[in-house]
């Protein structure tokens, strides 16, 4: 049987990558296990749960809903393009203020979900934010913490190029 | 799960997808944005032995705003369309429904043509396509060809597609600028699958009375309907309180709704009125 293999280019977080994969590997499990990064988390493999969002071209997307060669030529942000060197970012620093991470396993996605909402919408309301993380479970918080910590970052993405909300 | 095996194609041209999906008869798939068909996989309802992949070819994302109605290419993105300022006053009745939509990563992926051919009975884009007599245009290897939207829904996850065709566009109805609508939803959180929903619109005569009407539903069957019942108590009539009441109690006496894990039938029958109810009532404010 041939090999299904094929080779394919995208940008991971900034940086060209080429992986060669079989066509049946979603982009969350090439990022895990073959580009090593494990912050993308896999919740339930079926576009529920979020757990997996990363950004493609700047819009949110479920990363185990599509298939890895599908990224060919677009450029994904996953939650390790979210972070810098010297310390928290405001939109984690609000998270770690308000208290919206227990166990983290969800907290990747809804870093991700957030940020690309609070991007285009910085001016979104609580509703909005409500409505846009009701694609993303987390089984500890109960989730106001989670709301209040994405309103608290919004002023951070009101001027950009600021580093301080 | 993981997926299971399958080969790739991504095809440039349609004519060259269309022979790839021929080829392989009902062992081939047509890809989109992916947001049904992967769950699919990754479940064994579907189990293909080819992917073919519709996102290099080209032209299938246009939205097209005339005199005889919108046209969504099958690659339009629920985002695309929300984002698209003149389809609020081109066809509102679609953009209230497409806001009820999935959650906000799967609106950046799903496609118009995904949704259609997906067919689930709970989906408001197909739901959408049957009450307002949408023409689905396909093209297979034998050629293009249109499908009423009232003929293209046969049951649950199943159409009048052939294996070999492709759904290229979705062509809607041009939408008076006076005329009356509502768009009701319920699911247990705003984007998940509803439960029961109803879109219904009509047009005013002279004397004020409702005209054309047209009522669909989602939820409540193996496939979108429309109620002819719920319809004939509307046309001819002021749309009063009075009217609105018979016109729910029509509703849930038309409908034939499944028991399942998230309601049962007599629960999803007493909703559809109560949708139905609620969508008079915004299409009358």
């Amino acid at each position: 049987m041939p090999s299904r293999v094929q080779t394919t280019r995208f940008e991971v977080n900034g940086r060209p990558v080429e992986v060669a994969v079989e066509p049946r590997l979603t982009l969350a499990d090439c990022l895990r296990d073959v580009l090593g990064l494990t912050g993308t988390h896999i919740g339930c493999e079926h576009g529920v749960c979020g757990a997996c969002t990363v950004l493609l071209d700047g819009l949110a997307v479920r990363a185990c809903l599509m298939l890895a060669v599908q990224a060919e030529g677009r450029r994904i942000t996953t939650v390790e393009g979210l972070s810098n060197e010297d310390g928290l970012t405001p939109l984690q620093a609000s998270f770690r203020k308000h208290h919206a991470l227990q166990c983290g396993f969800c907290t990747p996605g809804m870093i991700t979900t957030a940020h690309a909402l609070l991007s285009e919408e910085p001016d979104c309301d609580a509703d909005r934010v409500r409505e846009v993380l009701s694609g993303n479970l987390c089984r500890c918080t109960g989730y106001i913490s989670i709301v209040e910590a994405v309103l608290d970052a919004r002023s951070a993405y009101r001027k950009p190029g600021s580093e301080r909300a | 799960m993981k997926l299971p095996a399958f080969d790739y194609a991504c095809p440039t041209t349609l004519a060259e997808a269309v022979a790839l999906l021929a080829a392989h008869g009902g062992d081939a798939k047509a890809l989109a944005g992916g947001q049904s068909l992967v769950p699919m996989l990754a479940f064994r309802v579907a189990a293909p032995t080819l992917i073919v992949d519709l996102r290099k070819l080209p032209g299938l994302d246009r939205i097209e705003i005339s005199d005889a109605g919108v046209r969504l290419g099958a690659m339009v993105r629920w985002r695309d369309i929300l984002e698209d300022a003149r389809l609020r006053r081109a066809h509102p009745l679609l953009v209230a429904a497409v806001g009820h939509v999935a959650h906000y990563q799967i609106r950046n992926r799903g496609t118009v043509g995904g949704s259609l051919a997906h067919a689930d009975p709970a989906a408001e884009m197909p739901g959408i396509a049957v009450a307002c007599e949408a023409e689905i245009a396909v093209t297979g290897k034998s050629g293009a060809r249109i499908i009423a939207a009232s003929d293209f829904f046969v049951g649950a996850l199943t159409t009048a597609l052939a294996p070999d065709e492709i759904i290229t566009e979705v062509r809607l109805p041009a939408w008076p600028a006076a005329r009356r609508f509502g768009f009701e939803e319920f699911a247990l959180r705003r984007g998940d699958f509803a439960i029961a929903a109803a879109a219904v619109f009509y047009d005013l005569d002279e004397a004020g009375a409702a005209t054309n009407a047209h009522v669909g539903v989602i939820g409540v069957g193996d496939k979108p309907a429309r109620l002819p019942s719920v319809e004939a108590v509307l046309n001819g009539a002021p749309l009063d309180a009075a009217a609105i009441a018979r016109a729910s109690s029509a509703a849930s006496a038309a409908v034939d709704p499944p028991d399942d894990i998230h309601a049962s039938a007599a629960y999803r029958r007493s909703l559809v009125g109560t949708m139905v109810e609620r969508a008079l009532l915004a299409a009358a404010a």
